[in-house]
C-alpha cells in the first residue's frame, strides 16, 4: 500500500511538472537561501540577524503576492492557449479603480454606518472594482483574440497602453489633488494559533488578506488544473485544439471562461497595489510587474506552484533590496533595485532549462 | 441484415467544388466496409459528415434504421460513432488515460454536482481501458505519456477512445498510412476482432493491398461521386484501381534492366543527429551508381528524414563523409551541392520544397534564379523564367490557372510535379527523392513514378527514400532498409520480398 502512495505521489509531482528528485531541488534551495543571507550580511556589515531575516522573508511573500496574481492569470491564459501579456495593464486599471472605489465608497457610507465597518466594507467593494475593471479588459482581449483571432500580442499591447491612458487621465482629473482622507489600505490580518508559531508565523500568517488569496489561489488553480475535468479539457485546449474539438469540447468556450478568470485573477493582483502595498495611487505604479509575473510563469513552466516559486524569487530580490537600502543607504539605490529585473533575464536566458510553452500557445483556433 | 448506418443523396458543396453529389452509402452491423478512393474524391467529405464535423447540403442518415442528423461530433459520439481520424488527434503531454477521457470524464462519485470542477477519477477510468484493450486485443499502459509511445500504440489509444464512448460504428481514417506491413497486419486482426464482436467499422484507404486483406465489402469513390461497389471475391486490384482513376492505369511500373555505371554518390560512415543531438543515422555506408535507383525502405522516423537532409547539406554531419563524383561534399552547403548537379525532392513539399506564396513561375527556378541566363548581375530577367516556366509547365503537365498563380493554392499532385519539374529538368547527376508520392492520387503518382525511371535511364543516379514498401520494390534497383539509424540490409530488388522488407523494417534481421 506504501509503495502505492509513494508512487501516487511521485506522480503527482511530476503531474505538477517538477520532475526528478524534488528533495535534491528542496535541499538545493535552501542552501542557497542561506548562502543569499551571508552575501547579504557581506554587504551590510553583519546587520542582519534573526529579526532582519523574518522581516526580509515576510516582506518577500508580500511583494511577491501581485507577481503571483499576474503569473496566475497568465497560467490560466496561456494554459488554455491565449497569450496574455495584457496582465499590466489589466493590473494598472485594478489598482485605480480599486484606489478610487476605496476612497469614495468610505466618504458615501462613513457617516450612515461608522468609520469603522465603512472602512471595511469600502475596502472589499474595492477589491470588488478592481476585479470587474480587470475583468472588463480581460473580456475585450478575450473577444479580440477568440472571437476574431487578432494577433494576441498586439491585443494584449493595446490593452495595456489604453490603460495607460485611461488611468492617467483619471488620475489627474479626478485623484491627482484635493483627495478627501480614505480609510487606507487592509490592516495586517493575523491568522489565529498559526501566526504564533515561532519563525513561520510572522512570516507566512501575519499577512493581509490578497496575500493569503493568493496562497489559497495556487492550491486552487493547482487543483483545478490537475484533478477536474476542467482543468483536463484546459490543458487539452492549450496543446491541441481540435484534438479537444472532435471530442465535443467548445475550445472557444473553454478559452473565454479561462481569460476572464484570468481576468479576475489580474485584478487581485492590481487591488494588491492600492488596497494592501500602499495608500496612493500613481500612475504607471504597477512598474512592470505583471511582465515580470509572466516571467515567473515561464520560470514555473506554466504551472501555479512553479509560478509561485517563480514569484517568491522575484519577490526576495526585491524585499533583499530594500534591507540593503535601509542598512547601507551609501549605496546607489539604483543599483539593487535592478536585482529583479536583472533576476527575469537571467531566468528566461534558461537557468530553469529549457521551458516549454503549451504547444497551441499563442494561436487563434479556426474551426 | 440490419443496417448499422444508412447514407442516402449526400450532396455537400463547398465554394466551387462539389465534393460529395448524391452519395449513397451503408453499413451493416458487424461489417468491415471499405471506403476507397484517391485524394479529394470525396471519402473525407462523407465521413466527416457521419462524424457530424460538416452538414450535409442534402441527403439523409439513419443510424440503426432510424434517421437522424449528426449535427456536431459531440452528437455523433452520443449515437455511437466513433472516428481515428489520419492525423491523430492525441494530445502528446496527456496520459493516454487522460486522452481517453477528455470530455467524457469519470469522476468521482460524491462531487458529480460540481460538474467540471468535480474530482476526476483516474483510477476507475484506468480499469475501464485496461478491460476494454483486454477485451479487443488492444495492447496499450493507460498511464503512459501520449509523447511516449510509437505511432502503432498511439493509433490503438485512438479505438481505445472510440470504444470508451460505446462506439459501435467506428470509422478508421487511412489507419494504415502511418504502420509498418506487419503494424498493419496486427490491426487487420484487431479490426477483424472488433467485427465479430459486433461493431461495424468503415475503414478509408488508397491501398488496394488493404481492402483484400481486411474488407467485407469495398465502395469506390471518384471525384465526389460513389462509382462502385464489390465484394473483395469478385474484384480485382486493376478493377478497382480502374474504378478509382476512371481509366486504366499502369500499377506496375515498366521499366528496362538498369545499367549501373560508375559511382556517384559515396556514403562512409555518416553519422547525423537530431535537433534534440539524438543520433538518427548511425555508421551508415553506401554507394549508388549511375544509372540505378537505390531504394531506402524503413518505417518513417528512422533517420531517413536525416539521412536525406544531411545527404543534401540541410543538417550538419556528426561524422562519416559523403562524396559525389569523388567530390567531397560532407560539410558543402546547399547550394554548393545542388550545383554539383544534385535534384532533391524534399520529403515535407509545402515545407522545403516551395515557397507556397510565390507563383508558380518563381518557384519553377528556385534553384537557378540567380545565374546566367535568368539573371544579370543584380537583375533579373523575368521574360527568360517565364519562358522556361511556361516550357516545364507544359512538359510537366502542371495543372494551374496560370504561371503567376500562388504555388500554395495548386492541389497536393501539382505542387510535387513542380518540385520535380524544377528538379529533373535540369542535367542532374543525382536524384535524391524523399516521400515523393506521399499523399498524391494515383495519376499523379504514375507520372512521377515515370520521371523517375526515365532520370534514371538518362544516366543518374537515383536514391529513392519512401515510407510506402510498394513504391520501394516497384522502382527500385536496389534496396536498403533503414532500422533505427542503421541500414540493416541491402537486397537485390529481384529477390526481395514484401515479408522480407517488412522484417527487416521492423528490425528483424533473421529471416
Amino acid at each position: 500500500m506504501s509503495t502505492t502512495t509513494a508512487r501516487s505521489i511521485v506522480k503527482d509531482i511530476q503531474v505538477s511538472g517538477l520532475r526528478g528528485r524534488w528533495w535534491v531541488t528542496a535541499l538545493f534551495g535552501v542552501l542557497l537561501l542561506v548562502a543569499v543571507w551571508m552575501l547579504l550580511n557581506l554587504v551590510i556589515g553583519g546587520k542582519c540577524g534573526a529579526d532582519c531575516v523574518q522581516g526580509t522573508l515576510a516582506q518577500t511573500l508580500r511583494v511577491a503576492t501581485p507577481i503571483a496574481f499576474a503569473a496566475f492569470c497568465g497560467v490560466l491564459c496561456e494554459r488554455a492557449g491565449v497569450v496574455n501579456i495584457g496582465i499590466e495593464g489589466q493590473m494598472l486599471m485594478a489598482a485605480m479603480a480599486g484606489y478610487a472605489v476605496n476612497l469614495f465608497a468610505f466618504q458615501a457610507l462613513k457617516d450612515s454606518i461608522g468609520i469603522e465597518a465603512a472602512g471595511n466594507l469600502s475596502r472589499w467593494l474595492a477589491v470588488l472594482a478592481g476585479i470587474l475593471s480587470a475583468l472588463i479588459l480581460a473580456a475585450l482581449h478575450a473577444v479580440v483574440s477568440i472571437e476574431f483571432k487578432t494577433n494576441q500580442i498586439i491585443s494584449g499591447t493595446v490593452i495595456n497602453i489604453l490603460s495607460v491612458g485611461i488611468t492617467g487621465f483619471l488620475y489627474r482629473q479626478f485623484l491627482a489633488e484635493n483627495l478627501p482622507p480614505g480609510p487606507g489600505t487592509f490592516p495586517i490580518a493575523p491568522i489565529p494559533v498559526l501566526s504564533q508559531i515561532p519563525v513561520i508565523g510572522p512570516i507566512l500568517f501575519q499577512q493581509k488578506p490578497l496575500t493569503y488569496l493568493m496562497l489559497i489561489l495556487a492550491f486552487a488553480i493547482h487543483y483545478v488544473l490537475y484533478y477536474t475535468p476542467w482543468g483536463l479539457r484546459t490543458r487539452a485546449v492549450g496543446e491541441h485544439p481540435r484534438a479537444a474539438d472532435t471530442l465535443g469540447i467548445n475550445v472557444y468556450r473553454i478559452r473565454y471562461i479561462n481569460v476572464l478568470v484570468g481576468g479576475l485573477v489580474a485584478g487581485l493582483g492590481g487591488a494588491w497595489f492600492t488596497l494592501e502595498a500602499v495608500d496612493v495611487f500613481n500612475p504607471l505604479m504597477t512598474n512592470g510587474l505583471g511582465f515580470i509575473g509572466l516571467a515567473a510563469m515561464i520560470f514555473g513552466k506554466w504551472n501555479p506552484f512553479g509560478a509561485l516559486l517563480g514569484a517568491l524569487i522575484f519577490g526576495l530580490g526585491n524585499s533583499i533590496t530594500s534591507t540593503v537600502s535601509i542598512f547601507r543607504p551609501d549605496i546607489p539605490s539604483q543599483l539593487p533595485q535592478m536585482l529583479p529585473y536583472l533576476l527575469t533575464i537571467i531566468v528566461l536566458t534558461g537557468v530553469v532549462g529549457r521551458a516549454t510553452p503549451p504547444a497551441a500557445d499563442g494561436e487563434p483556433y479556426e474551426k | 441484415m440490419t443496417l448499422a448506418l444508412q447514407a442516402s443523396g449526400i450532396t455537400k458543396r463547398f465554394p466551387g467544388v462539389l465534393a460529395n453529389d448524391q452519395v449513397d452509402f451503408d453499413l451493416a452491423k458487424g461489417e468491415i466496409h471499405a471506403l476507397l478512393g484517391e485524394n479529394g474524391a470525396g471519402k473525407s467529405t462523407l465521413v466527416n459528415i457521419l462524424y457530424g464535423l460538416y452538414q450535409p447540403d442534402e441527403g439523409q442518415v439513419a443510424i440503426n434504421g432510424q434517421p437522424t442528423r449528426v449535427a456536431s461530433p459531440h452528437d455523433a459520439i452520443a449515437q455511437g460513432i466513433g472516428m481515428v481520424h489520419q492525423h491523430f488527434m492525441l494530445v502528446p503531454p496527456l496520459t493516454v488515460v487522460e486522452n481517453i477521457i477528455l470530455g467524457y470524464e469519470s469522476v468521482t462519485r460524491g462531487t458529480k454536482m460540481f460538474g467540471q470542477m468535480s474530482v476526476l477519477d483516474r483510477r476507475t477510468a484506468a480499469q475501464h481501458i485496461r478491460a476494454l484493450s483486454q477485451q479487443y486485443g488492444l495492447e496499450i499502459d493507460p498511464d503512459a505519456y501520449v509523447r511516449d509511445l510509437p505511432v502503432g500504440a498511439q493509433q490503438r489509444v485512438e479505438i481505445v477512445k472510440a470504444l470508451y464512448r460505446q462506439a459501435d460504428i467506428l470509422i478508421l481514417d487511412e489507419p494504415t498510412a502511418v504502420l509498418t506491413p506487419q503494424e498493419a497486419d496486427d490491426l487487420f486482426v484487431i479490426m477483424r476482432g472488433l467485427a465479430q464482436q459486433g461493431k461495424s467499422i468503415i475503414f478509408i484507404t488508397h491501398k488496394l493491398r488493404e481492402v483484400f486483406a481486411v474488407a467485407d465489402r469495398i465502395s469506390v469513390m471518384r471525384a465526389g461521386r460513389m462509382v462502385g461497389s464489390a465484394k473483395p471475391a469478385d474484384a480485382t486490384s486493376e478493377s478497382l484501381a480502374a474504378m478509382m482513376v476512371g481509366r486504366d492505369v499502369i500499377l506496375q511500373i515498366d521499366k528496362a534492366e538498369a545499367h549501373p555505371g560508375q559511382p556517384v554518390l559515396r556514403v562512409e560512415n555518416l553519422s547525423v543527429m537530431d535537433d534534440r543531438h539524438h543520433v538518427m543515422v548511425n555508421g551508415v555506408s553506401f554507394e549508388v551508381c549511375a544509372g540505378e535507383i537505390l531504394g531506402v525502405a524503413g518505417v518513417q522516423g528512422n533517420g531517413q528524414t536525416e539521412l536525406a537532409e544531411a545527404l543534401t547539406g540541410l543538417r550538419r554531419v556528426a561524422d562519416g563523409k559523403i562524396s559525389i563524383l569523388d567530390h567531397d561534399v560532407t560539410h558543402a552547403t546547399p547550394r554548393q551541392i545542388t550545383e554539383a548537379s544534385v535534384a532533391h525532392v524534399p520529403e515535407d513539399r509545402q515545407k522545403h520544397g516551395l515557397v507556397l506564396t510565390f507563383p508558380v513561375r518563381d518557384n519553377l527556378v528556385l534553384c537557378s534564379y540567380y545565374r546566367t541566363p535568368y539573371a544579370h548581375g543584380v537583375e533579373i530577367d523575368y521574360s527568360r523564367i517565364e519562358q522556361t516556366a511556361a516550357d516545364l509547365i507544359h512538359t510537366f503537365d502542371v495543372r494551374t490557372p496560370g504561371m503567376a498563380t500562388a504555388v500554395g493554392s495548386l492541389s497536393g499532385g501539382n505542387q510535387q510535379k513542380v518540385i520535380v519539374a524544377r528538379e529533373l529538368a535540369r542535367p542532374v547527376k543525382l536524384v535524391i527523392a524523399s516521400q515523393p508520392t506521399r499523399g498524391l492520387d494515383v495519376g499523379s503518382i504514375e507520372f512521377i513514378h515515370q520521371r523517375i525511371v526515365q532520370a534514371r535511364d538518362r544516366g543518374a543516379a537515383v536514391l529513392l527514400i519512401s515510407a510506402e514498401l510498394d513504391e520501394i520494390l516497384s522502382l527500385s534497383d536496389r534496396i536498403a532498409v533503414m532500422y533505427k539509424g542503421r541500414i540493416l540490409d541491402t537486397l537485390d530488388a529481384k529477390s526481395a520480398t514484401r515479408q522480407i522488407c517488412g522484417m527487416l523494417m521492423a528490425g528483424v534481421v533473421q529471416y
